[in-house]
């Protein structure tokens, strides 16, 4: 077991942000909603170290507070497509045949559109909203998971030690679950981590065209798209969160490469 | 002398791909012919040989004869029941009796599980001991095939390449079979090891009564280890016979080329003739008549129109040549 620096960087960077998402109100010197018109787009400085905003809201404080809607959103916009994908995949890897041949063309099906228009078409259908953004993700994001998870299978399901287990008589189900799936799933789970770097843009990107998280909601996103206005007058209101993406997609990118040389199944 | 495992006829062809063109032309689908009519017996306690070049279909018969690959026509039997027709608790039953020994031991142990796991899980699934015993069974088995016992806890990257295929045989003990097929079970592994391997299954095989169907392409090893020998040639066996009797006069060309091909380290021994013509002809189009006559050197006209079975022929032991009589 090696540890890397990728992996201790990362730790730090998704550490932090969690502490963040957790506990807001110890490290946030302000509440991230109250106005305060003494103090309306202020530049950084001792009392406000980001600044305020249009509202005089301190940016620090939003930023903090808002770790724990993109956190939430790095984490859903995964899990849900890395569940479904899954299952499909270890099934079409398995039992390939007919099934195989109806999983491709639905995957081209997907693929033909661009990921982003295809999940703002969804979210157009069913109206803004994170749940919304959810669904839609997962309706469009299972299919790198299940490509993966079934390439992965179909070349465990070839190995001696499935052919063992079959000698030995053990039934499909435990051959399947107990044997190929935490030996395919590994590699699948790594990619899971570095994609929750892409959701985070993701998130913020429909917050920013208004279709994700909602105002007053503080979302790094939408915290970027309040800010373009004032970009040249206040800058800080929008390269602050901007910073935030930065280093949370940093986080989870070197994470994930430090779990792959971790994670990597030794012969 | 009781038969245990029988194969009958046994043929076992793999569809290859074809190409859109080739689909649109109608050609018809390409068809490796594994193993074409195999009939064997195998009796109890004996050992038994499958020797032959790569690619003749020895792992293929190895896969059918454990169930692992249902054979296309023909049939497997244990003790006279087709394993075809089982269903549920005796298909656990036959699993339980034929066990197998993989090639590379580096395949065929499960990377994440600990060898204890491995072990405790075949002991598990076919109620070998009652639940609280199984950790002991699982330092028995281990002992068996002298491995410490702190081995139990270790994942099979810890171990070498020799020790994992002890590892590959306690897993199949741990079922207690009463016959093992070992595909080619030293061929991955270094020279010194192999004999520790080699001497590790004649003891268990002392020990344990065991049957054994020991398939390889080392001939020294089959004379070492086993009592009859089948020898095939593209998916057929050619001759099958006492292992002794077989080396001192073989009566297949096959075979005659085959043993001539073993390297001989007495300097008058050494043949100067290339043992066997050109190469193995492809499995997906075997040459007409017997198999084996574009290369044989005693060939005659009829050689390519029919197929000669496998019968005595006036001799002790059943080949399959025209020109083997007597």
């Amino acid at each position: 077991m090696r540890v890397s620096i990728s992996l201790i960087i990362g730790s730090v960077l998704l550490g932090a942000m969690l502490i963040a998402a957790a506990v807001p109100d110890w490290f946030a010197p302000f509440d991230p909603l109250a106005f305060d018109y003494d103090a309306l787009s202020m530049p950084p400085s001792g009392e406000h170290w980001f600044g305020t905003d249009q509202f005089g809201r301190d940016v620090l404080s939003r930023i903090i507070h808002a770790a724990r809607v993109d956190l939430q959103i790095a984490v859903f916009c995964v899990i849900f497509p890395l569940v479904l994908g899954g299952a499909i995949g270890l099934l079409v890897g398995w039992y390939g045949g007919i099934l195989d041949a109806v999983f491709g063309r639905l995957v081209d099906l997907v693929v033909t559109f661009p990921f982003l228009v295809l999940v703002i078409f969804f979210v157009a259908v069913l109206g803004p909203g994170l749940v919304n953004v959810y669904i839609a993700v997962t309706c469009v994001g299972w299919v790198p998971y299940a490509k993966l998870m079934r390439a992965e299978v179909m070349v465990q399901a070839q190995s001696d030690y499935v052919a063992a287990g079959k000698v030995l008589g053990y039934q499909m189900p435990r051959i399947l679950l107990r044997h190929i799936l935490p030996n395919a799933a590994r590699p699948v789970l790594v990619y899971a981590v570095t994609d929750m770097a892409l959701a985070i843009l993701l998130g913020s990107s429909l917050g920013y065209l208004g279709l994700g998280a909602q105002p007053p909601t503080a979302e790094w996103g939408v915290l970027i798209a309040d800010g373009k206005n004032f970009f040249t007058t206040a800058p800080w209101m929008a390269l602050f969160p901007g910073l935030a993406i930065v280093l949370a997609g940093l986080g989870f990118s070197l994470t994930g490469d430090g779990l792959a040389d971790l994670l990597a199944v030794k012969r | 002398m009781t038969i245990l495992l029988q194969a009958e006829a046994l043929t076992k062809h793999f569809p290859g791909r074809r190409g859109l063109i080739d689909m649109a032309r109608r050609t018809p689908r390409p068809v490796v012919r594994a193993l074409t009519g195999i009939t064997l017996d195998i009796r109890a306690g004996e050992t038994l040989g499958i020797v032959g070049e790569s690619g003749c279909g020895k792992s293929t018969l190895a896969r059918c004869l454990v169930g692992l690959h249902p054979p296309d026509s023909g049939a497997v039997r244990f003790e006279g029941a087709d394993l075809a027709g089982m269903s549920g608790g005796d298909t656990l039953g036959f699993h339980r009796q034929v066990q197998m020994i993989f090639q590379d031991p580096y395949g065929s142990l499960n990377p994440l599980m600990s060898v204890g796991d491995t072990l405790s899980e075949a002991l598990a699934v076919h109620n070998i001991v009652p639940k609280a015993a199984i950790a002991a069974r699982v330092t028995e088995l281990l002992a068996m095939v002298h491995l410490p016992p702190d081995a139990a806890g270790r994942r099979p990257h810890e171990f070498s390449g020799g020790q994992r295929q002890r590892i590959g045989i306690a897993r199949a003990l741990a079922v207690e079979p009463k016959i093992i097929v070992a595909d080619e079970p030293v061929s991955a592994l270094d020279v010194s090891v192999q004999a520790q391997i080699v001497n590790l299954l004649l003891e268990l095989r002392a020990r344990l009564g065991l049957t054994l169907v020991f398939i390889t392409h080392d001939l020294r090893l089959v004379r070492h280890m086993t009592q009859r020998v089948a020898v095939m040639y593209l998916g057929r066996i050619v001759e099958l016979g006492p292992t002794a009797d077989l080396f001192a006069a073989p009566r297949h060309p096959y075979t005659r080329a085959l043993l001539r091909a073993v390297p001989q380290l007495t300097p008058g021994m050494r043949g100067r003739d290339a043992a066997v013509r050109g190469e193995l002809p492809s499995p997906l189009a075997p040459p007409p008549g017997c198999a084996f006559h574009p290369r044989c050197g005693i060939a005659e006209a009829g050689c390519s129109v029919s197929v000669p079975v496998l019968s005595e022929r006036n001799g002790d032991w059943p080949v399959a040549c025209f020109l083997a009589e007597g």
